[in-house]
């Protein structure tokens, strides 16, 4: 199979174990791509994508830039500050008008979950979720999975523990699902007010001991404790998440085995987790950057390759 | 389905090697020259020609794999996209004789797609292209072969089904006439 079976890539959700094969086969060749000494191929020269992000964000639109570039699409950036979304446009009119001026796809970055599912159902172009609220975050689980793979050569049966903020963050919830699509064993670990009621019906185990959580994994992806979507006091202060679930080095030397750190950036250092930690060499968190470009590329790259008429 | 077969496993062979003496005639000792073969099929070709060199006591020709997907013209104009291959040059072509290899010649945008994705690895002194098979009178663009093994007759209609031993098979090459 060389084609998805979608249109959009809304969420992990909609993707089955050939679809996520095969963007990691294309970004596999894609990484190969971006280490040439001229790291552009031709491949998207006749496409144009849009770049809407309702919602700041730094490292995945640099991302997404950099791969539309590297494919040589046309690229549109359009953020919600400054727009006429301030001046009261409804999402589809604004989208509608990006449009007219024949924009092939759109990746969309929004504050409300399931915006894009809500695009797809009313627009032509390829749509690519970068972030939904509190919901999905397709490409960062794919990026993720995909260097866990790279370094542990394999997904199946690995254990990944998810530790932080599970509450309010689309990386763990699109992590959950490419993880066990993959067959990897998912445990979340937080302040209990930080784990969503329910969580266990998506088959995670559930652990609030940092250091049993680290005992039981072999990758262990922290994220960070994001302040902005946070509207009440989840924990005392951050001194105190630091002390019961940042993750420093006397905690890992006193484990008797290696495991690989993952962090979707961008890392308060300090508080979720040390710098020596960060910076140490069992950390693949710059890796995941250079894979996130590449992952990216992948997924435009299959999506624009089907044929538009 | 009518075949015709156009190379046997001996034919091949003889074949091969008189490509590699047309080779060092023009290349001798290689210390300037790289093969890069270009997936998927022109990859054992590249390889038997650099085991053959060998025997003619050519040592250390240099080897590469070029895939030429990312760099196609019918990308988005296609029903089925087309898988990528690995692509793997670990040593500079800048300045390089480079003799790209593949085992069918027919329309030429192949070709053309690799010289362009060519050009992402460095400037090449010299470009040339080795072809185990011509198919005259198809070319959609101005390419023609430096090196060739046979030159066949053929009409559109017709394909050309290549099959080595690297995949399993027996070395044939047939001309197919397809079925109306």
């Amino acid at each position: 199979m060389s084609q998805l079976k979608t249109k959009h890539l809304l969420g992990i959700k909609n993707l089955d174990r050939e679809d996520i094969e095969l963007i990691f086969r294309t970004a596999s060749n894609f990484k190969e791509v971006i280490n040439r000494p001229i790291k552009k191929v031709p491949s998207l020269r006749d496409v144009t994508i849009a770049n809407i992000f309702f919602e700041n964000s730094t490292r995945t639109k640099l991302s997404f830039e950099l791969a539309e570039k590297r494919l040589s699409a046309d690229v549109l950036n359009f953020s919600a500050s400054g727009s006429s979304v301030k001046k009261g446009e409804t999402l589809l009119d604004t989208i509608n008008n990006i449009l007219a001026m024949k924009v092939d796809m759109v990746v969309m970055r929004h504050a409300s979950p399931g915006a894009p599912h809500f695009l797809s159902k009313h627009i032509d172009a390829n749509i690519i979720n970068a972030g939904d609220g509190t919901h999905e975050h397709p490409t960062q689980a794919l990026l993720d999975t995909f260097s866990i793979l790279e370094r542990t050569g394999k997904v199946e049966g690995k254990k990944v523990v998810i530790v932080g903020d599970i509450l309010h963050s689309r990386v763990a919830l699109s992590n959950i699902f490419a993880l066990q699509i993959l067959g990897a064993k998912v445990m979340v670990c937080g302040p209990a007010t930080l784990l969503p009621k329910h969580i266990k019906e998506l088959g995670v185990e559930v652990e609030t001991d940092i250091r049993k959580a680290l005992e039981w994994c072999d990758v262990a992806n922290i994220l960070r404790i994001q302040l902005e979507r946070q509207q009440m006091s989840y924990f005392p202060s951050l001194r105190e998440y630091a002390q019961y679930f940042g993750v420093n080095k006397q905690l890992l030397d006193s484990l008797d085995k290696e495991i690989t750190i993952m962090h979707p950036g961008p890392i308060n250092r300090g508080i979720e987790i040390t710098s020596d930690v960060a910076d140490s060499e069992h950390s693949i968190i710059l890796d995941q950057v250079e894979n996130g470009v590449a992952i990216r590329m992948a997924v435009l790259y299959l999506l624009a390759g089907i044929n538009p008429d | 389905m009518q075949k015709r077969l156009l190379f046997d496993s001996q034919l091949l062979k003889v074949t091969i090697s008189r490509l590699c003496q047309q080779l060092i005639e023009v290349h001798e000792d290689f210390s300037q020259s790289v093969i890069i073969g270009m997936q998927p099929r022109g990859i054992f070709l590249a390889e038997r020609i650099k085991t053959e060199l060998e025997n003619l006591k050519i040592s250390n020709v240099k080897l590469g794999l070029l895939d030429t997907t990312f760099h196609r013209d019918d990308f988005r104009r296609r029903d089925e996209l087309i898988a990528a291959s690995q692509t793997k040059i670990s040593f500079p072509i800048e300045n390089q004789n480079v003799i790209l290899v593949d085992d069918v010649l027919f329309t030429g945008r192949t070709v053309r797609a690799a010289l362009d994705a060519i050009n992402a690895f460095g400037r090449p002194s010299k470009v040339e292209l080795l072809v185990l098979i011509d198919r005259l009178y198809s070319r959609h663009i101005p390419i023609q072969a430096n090196y060739t093994g046979r030159k066949v007759n053929t009409i559109q209609s017709q394909k050309v089904l290549v099959e080595l031993k690297e995949q399993g098979k027996k070395d044939n090459i047939w001309l197919i006439n397809k079925e109306e």
